[in-house]
């Protein structure tokens, strides 16, 4: 764990010596301030309410995660560093763990930048923080789902534009039935079955601040998946 | 503890190899190599490019696994002891792969976190502080690595590879790319660390192994094809050669390294554009200081401006091109099948 926890913090380190870093920091308050006070229509609704924002965050994920990750690994290989790196003695999982420990510490951050929003909220009216809490406890899982998923594509790559190309389809496909069922008809059965693997329908709960033992169960799930996915690409990749 | 563990398996070799065996497709990179390093020793590990140098130095480090054959390290095993494997080798890969964003310091202190063994003898500082001095980087310390010359990357390529204090390092292609006198600082720098450590040296590089290595394993198209000492190797071709000129005519060299008893291999006349001036290969028994210095001596005796001597890399060279002889052979064969 102690190397994972090293590894984290390089990888902290080195997005803050690169522009994406500040680039994540700055995109998500701004956009989620934006389609939150502008375009979402919280001053016609009169109401101290953050579920809009909340909701938000599942579609802005799908840029910014693959954005925090897509040089994790594809970097490393393009430019040779992983090979040192697999010649430390890390074992997979601390590379796995420190990877993705380093991507989400990034994340919490650029999270943390948007207290902004609730911030002002409470400023215009009575804010309950109860739901705001868990809804951003719930975003930090649905983050940690999006980054894990994020990771995987890019140790399968050495380009980080395919990484977060690839990415960004991906996390656009698992949030697009709650978006298109509506408007598509399909049998409840099938509706059921998209819907729950679908990012946002599992997020909503999360975002009114309802921990639901199937929603917390889906993102723990989904995260390991994708981590296991990735530890087994790098010990394909390196003892291949 | 890595000082220890080293000591208590001082009786096995530092390196051990058995038949590996590697294939990538349908190119088989290394075809059951199997070779041996005892500690204290600077094995040159040749071949030409792609004669499988850098595959068998990845399945050593842990980055690939042979298909076939087993390595050790320290007596670990490279595979179900990786870890303790990897601990016990400082590695610095071919081309140097490092953090350019990254300060020198910072990625020194990443690096030795990394590499940490339990019961470490030094504290952090005091390890990067040893391999700052030992590879003279203090005067770019706290610059960021992609701002640093080549020959100083390279050297932060070596502190990395010495931060655990690793019984073995293992380099690959270390001068590759740099200028001469980048060349010759890394090669002061590897002969020094040569004294405390098993170094295996990869390269294609003749006179650096000459320079550098006690002993040679020499691999082409995957095979090994010679495990030997220079000297051993070198006498392959008859014995070592000395290149020598001097500004005299032919005739009077050639008369004092009869004197000698020296066997002159070639003696034509013009050297450095010097008239009279003439430049010899004389066949010695070895490359010992007693030996050129008593051509020296001879010369000077005789009144002959000495202008050059120097050790030629015969054996080696001979050696390498009778293995691209065969390589020719072999793909001519090929083409007509």
């Amino acid at each position: 764990m102690r190397r994972a926890v090293l590894l984290a913090r390089r990888e902290c380190a080195a997005a803050f010596d690169s522009p994406i870093a500040y680039v994540v920091l700055a995109t998500l308050p701004v956009l989620t301030a934006l389609f939150f006070f502008v375009l979402g229509g919280f001053f016609a609704g009169g109401t101290a309410d953050l579920r809009a924002f909340f909701a938000l965050l599942p579609l802005v994920l799908i840029l910014i995660a693959p954005a925090i990750t897509m040089r994790m690994w594809a970097e490393e290989r393009r430019s040779g560093t992983e090979e040192l790196l697999f010649s430390y003695p890390f074992r997979v999982r601390e590379l796995v763990l420190g990877k993705w420990l380093g991507a989400l510490a990034l994340l919490a951050l650029a999270l943390l930048a948007t207290i902004l929003v609730p911030l002002t909220v409470a400023w215009l009216g009575p804010l309950d923080w109860g739901p705001v809490i868990g809804g951003y406890l719930g975003a930090l899982l649905l983050g940690g789902a999006c980054l894990a998923a994020g990771l995987f594509l890019s140790a399968v790559t050495a380009n980080q534009i395919v990484a977060w190309l690839l990415g960004v389809l991906l996390l656009a496909a698992l949030n697009l039935p709650s978006l298109l069922l509506p408007f598509v008809p399909v049998s409840p059965g099938t509706a059921r079955v998209l819907l729950a693997v679908d990012l946002r329908e599992r997020f909503q709960g999360l975002a009114r601040g309802v921990l639901a033992f199937g929603d917390l169960a889906y993102f723990v799930g989904f995260t390991a998946f994708f981590l296991c996915l990735m530890g087994l690409v790098l010990e394909n990749r390196r003892f291949r | 503890m890595m000082s220890t563990e080293s000591g208590a398996r001082s009786e096995q070799p530092v390196v051990q190899a058995e038949g590996l065996v590697k294939s990538y497709g349908e190119v088989r990179a290394l075809q059951g190599v199997s070779f041996s390093i005892p500690a204290g020793s600077v094995v040159g590990f040749l071949g030409p490019n792609g004669a499988g140098k850098t595959t068998a130095i990845k399945v050593l480090t842990g980055s690939l696994a042979a298909d076939e054959g087993r390595a050790r390290i320290c007596g670990h095993d490279v595979e179900s002891e990786s870890q303790a494997a990897r601990a016990a080798i400082g590695y610095l890969p071919e081309n140097n792969p490092l953090y350019p964003e990254m300060r020198v310091d910072r990625f020194l202190r990443f690096s030795w976190q990394a590499q940490q063994v339990e019961g470490a003898s030094e504290t952090r500082e005091q390890a990067i502080e040893r391999v700052v001095e030992a590879t003279g980087l203090s005067s770019v310390y706290r610059r960021a690595i992609g701002a640093c010359s080549k020959g100083y990357r390279q050297r932060v390529g070596f502190a990395q590879a010495l931060l655990h204090d690793p019984p073995l390092l293992i380099l690959d292609e270390p001068t590759n790319g740099l200028d001469p006198l980048q060349v010759v600082e890394i090669r002061e720098l590897i002969r020094r660390l040569g004294r405390t450590k098993t170094v295996l040296l990869t390269t294609h590089v003749l006179p650096e192994v000459e320079a550098l290595a006690d002993r040679v394993v020499l691999i082409h198209q995957g095979h090994k094809v010679a495990d030997d000492s220079l000297d051993a190797l070198a006498s392959a071709d008859g014995g070592r050669l000395v290149q020598l000129s001097v500004q005299a005519a032919p005739a009077q060299l050639e008369a004092v390294l009869q004197q000698l008893g020296l066997e002159v291999v070639q003696l034509r006349s013009g050297a450095f554009g010097l008239d009279p001036s003439c430049r010899a290969l004389v066949r010695v028994a070895s490359f010992a200081g007693e030996q050129l210095a008593a051509i020296a001596q001879a010369v000077q005796q005789a009144d002959l401006p000495l202008l050059e001597l120097a050790p030629h890399a015969g054996g080696l060279e001979a050696l390498f091109q009778s293995l691209d002889a065969t390589a020719q052979v072999q793909k001519t064969a090929e083409v007509q099948a």
